[in-house]
């Protein structure tokens, strides 16, 4: 095992190991932090979408990327009524309440969308709730009233009502200063206000409100078309990756490689069988047998990982590693071995398979990625586990939803560039590791 | 002679099959060997003498073709034993063996330590702890530093290599270890300072050797007993002083004569011709065609003939004596 330590201790006069090993374990810390902070149970409670994500916006671009570009673009703003002053005028069998909710805006976009959740604790009557929108400059539009249930949801966006009487989608005529003339809507900076008047019919219900305006730029990863953080699975994606990738390379390339040597050590009709099951298996394009495989079966990521091992079990690097083990099996050390009486396993898992490990580790390192690439092509073609989240699926639902057409550009450039950065470390890494386990191609 | 001897074989025969024929690599081997004897196995290139010590060990070439024979170890019949159980009660348990070119015989990435262990944990289901008390005293045995167990092969010399490969053989305590050029690849002084480790094992342990060598005089240094072979036959065996002092076989006679000799006048002899083609041995004594004292008996196979106390000659010249 020495030449092994002495390799890695070797790994340090390669910058590019180094680069590639830094890349890996911030790739692993930042799936162990991912798996700790959001357990599995609840990645796929997120990534599963719905009223979670009723406070984020639609197709937000990352925050960043409005920095890097120097614009001012609507973050999302939520008022609950929690934190606003309410006035309260009880009557005899009801209450009115005034719930003024005030927020600042200042930036140079028009939000995305406006949205005002309201919660009533009636049991029989409905409360009536009436609107009213107060801009910085001092103009009073009235948003009508409504009757609201237990859980109501005011999509001022998308009444259509008064967006006629603007002129605008409302939460752009909201914000914008009266039109002059046909140029495009100018923002209004300040403080706006949106006032909630309810009488509730009930002398002890509560009606609570929470204005959302929804920004136009989320977060580090930004959201996609169902309001989810595209963070969740970017995260989530890092252990899935890791994890399918590195169980397949060590499946394929463990199972491979005891099979070759049992088949160089016992030749004869074992070798045989080996042999011709490898020439069968080689020619199976693997990519249709997993697509009929998700198609017909299932697209669970454990019943993928399952069928990539096997179809890999008998692969074309049983050739290679018989080619590598001929010589060893009639070395004088694996004679003598036979001859103090070592047993078929013992020579097979003790002598043989050690004796090319180091060559086998580079190739096992950047055979890592492949794997990787692949779970995501496979998610890519409508194949990837229905539950998780991973980069593939991410990718799917931009080409889906014709992201790139829509400029959503971050929708495909965050997954692809997680993994070049997986490909690329494991690439660095497994490349310096072939220069110093293979002495030879660092002179050529 | 009364007790069973350690190991005897009876006209051993091992035959395998090449891309021209059938190779009669071993054809009717007789010998024995006593407790605590070194009994010296001399031969030319190509004469079986490697095969013979695979045999012994039942180390089979992937092509055998017929393996004959009876191998008593202490009396026990061995040639019917199954693979696992010769494997089991034989192999490193009564008979080692120290692997031609046992320099290459350590593994490259396992410790010299480990390695030599390995024997005891193969056989005795030892850990590496239990073994590794035992393994430093087999290497006081074979004169190396304890140091060297953490080492690995490749930073050990020729000799110690030699010796780590020695101390493999002798770390079970076997009854007998069969060594197959043991000092050929090393210069003089170590093939000295081996041969006097052997000396010293032998009677310490009361071990007994088998050494396969070309080398007429290194092992003459520990020889008790001297079995020459020719063209995959034992054409003479005796105890070593009769052998080198006295030569029966046309063949012995030539061989002892072509020993270069220090301040000798003489040039050293060389026998004309070569040994026969093992693929298809003549009709009749192999040794024939180039034997000074060839007569027309020499057309039959020679039978083997017991002259005086626990010497045989396979010779027609022989034939006075009593028939083994």
């Amino acid at each position: 095992m020495r030449p092994l330590l002495d390799g890695l201790r070797r790994m340090g006069r390669y910058p590019s190991a180094l680069v590639g090993l830094a890349i890996i374990f911030a790739l692993v810390g930042t799936a162990v932090f991912t798996v700790v902070t959001i357990p599995y149970g609840q990645a796929l409670e997120l990534w599963r979408g719905g009223d979670v994500w009723r406070m984020h916006p639609v197709n937000a671009r990352p925050a960043w990327v409005d920095r890097i570009a120097g614009s001012n673009l609507p973050r999302t703003i939520v008022v609950s009524s929690d934190d606003a002053v309410i006035e309260e005028e009880p009557f005899v069998g009801g209450n009115r309440l005034r719930i003024p909710l005030e927020f600042d805006f200042d930036y140079d976009g028009f939000p995305s969308e406006l949205n005002l959740f309201l919660t009533s604790s009636h049991t029989e009557r409905e409360p009536f709730v009436r609107l009213t929108w107060e801009t910085p400059d001092g103009r009073e539009l009235n948003l009508g009233g409504r009757r609201p249930a237990r859980e109501e949801r005011v999509s001022i966006s998308q009444d259509w009502e008064l967006e006629r009487r603007l002129g605008r989608v409302p939460h752009v005529g909201l914000f914008a200063a009266e039109p002059e003339g046909d140029g495009p809507p100018e923002v209004i900076g300040g403080r706006y206000r949106l006032v909630v008047d309810a009488i509730t019919f009930e002398a002890d219900a509560r009606v609570d409100a929470d204005l959302v305006v929804y920004g136009r730029v989320h977060g580090l990863a930004g959201t996609d078309h169902q309001r989810r953080d595209l963070m969740v699975a970017l995260l989530w994606g890092i252990p899935v990756a890791l994890a399918f990738g590195l169980l397949a390379a060590v499946g394929t390339t463990v199972t491979t490689l005891v099979i070759a040597a049992a088949g160089v050590w016992y030749g004869g009709w074992v070798d045989a069988v080996i042999q011709r099951l490898t020439e069968v298996n080689i020619i199976l394009p693997m990519l249709p047998i997993l697509v009929m495989v998700g198609t017909l079966y299932s697209t669970s990521i454990w019943v993928m990982l399952g069928v990539v091992i096997a179809l890999g079990i008998f692969s074309a690097g049983i050739k290679m590693y018989r080619a590598m083990l001929l010589p060893i099996r009639e070395s004088p050390y694996i004679e003598a071995a036979k001859a103090y009486g070592a047993g078929n396993a013992r020579i097979i898992l003790r002598y043989m398979i050690p004796r090319i490990l180091p060559v086998l580790i580079p190739t096992f390192v950047t055979l890592i990625p492949t794997f990787v690439f692949l779970e995501a092509s496979l998610a890519l073609l409508g194949l990837g586990d229905p539950v998780l989240p991973t980069w593939g699926k991410v990718m799917n639902d931009a080409q889906t939803q014709s992201a790139l057409y829509h400029g959503f550009y971050y929708w495909v450039l965050s997954p692809a560039a997680l993994l070049m950065l997986t490909g690329l470390g494991f690439a660095m890494l497994g490349f310096a590791l072939d220069r110093i386990f293979n002495p030879r191609l660092r002179t050529m | 002679m009364a007790s069973e001897p350690l190991l005897r074989v009876e006209d051993l025969r091992l035959h395998y099959r090449s891309g021209n024929g059938v190779v009669r690599a071993l054809d009717g081997v007789s010998f024995d060997i006593r407790r605590n004897e070194a009994l010296v196995v001399l031969g030319e290139s190509g004469c079986g003498k490697s095969t013979l010590a695979k045999a012994l060990m039942r180390l089979l070439p992937r092509n055998v073709q017929h393996f004959s024979g009876n191998l008593l170890v202490d009396g026990v019949e061995t040639m019917g034993f199954s693979e696992e159980r010769f494997r089991r009660e034989v192999r490193w348990v009564r008979i080692s063996m120290v692997m031609q070119a046992a320099m290459n015989a350590l593994n490259p990435v396992i410790r010299v330590g480990e390695q030599v262990a390995e024997p005891l944990r193969v056989h005795r289901g030892w850990s590496a702890r239990q073994a590794r008390e035992r393994t430093a005293e087999v290497f006081g045995l074979v004169g190396i530093s304890a140091d060297f167990l953490q080492r690995y092969p490749f930073e050990l010399s020729g000799g110690m290599r030699q010796r780590a490969v020695l101390a493999m053989a002798l770390v079970t305590e076997p009854d007998l270890v069969i060594m197959d050029e043991p000092t050929s690849a090393l210069d003089v002084l170590t093939q000295a300072s081996i041969m006097n480790a052997l000396k010293r094992i032998k009677q310490e342990l009361g071990t007994s050797f088998i050494l396969i060598t070309h080398d007429v005089s290194t092992s003459s240094e520990i020889a008790e007993r001297v079995a020459l072979m020719y063209a995959g036959q034992l054409v003479e065996f005796a105890d070593a002083k009769d052998f080198f002092g006295e030569p029966a076989h046309p063949y012995s006679k030539l061989l002892m004569a072509s020993v270069p000799r220090l301040h000798q006048e003489e040039t050293p002899v060389h026998i004309p011709g070569q040994p026969p083609n093992l693929l298809n041995p003549p009709e009749g004594c192999r040794f024939a065609e180039r034997c000074p004292s060839r007569f027309d008996r020499c057309d039959r196979d020679p039978e083997t003939f017991r002259i005086g106390n626990r010497r045989t000659v396979r010779c027609w010249l022989h034939a006075a004596g009593s028939r083994a």
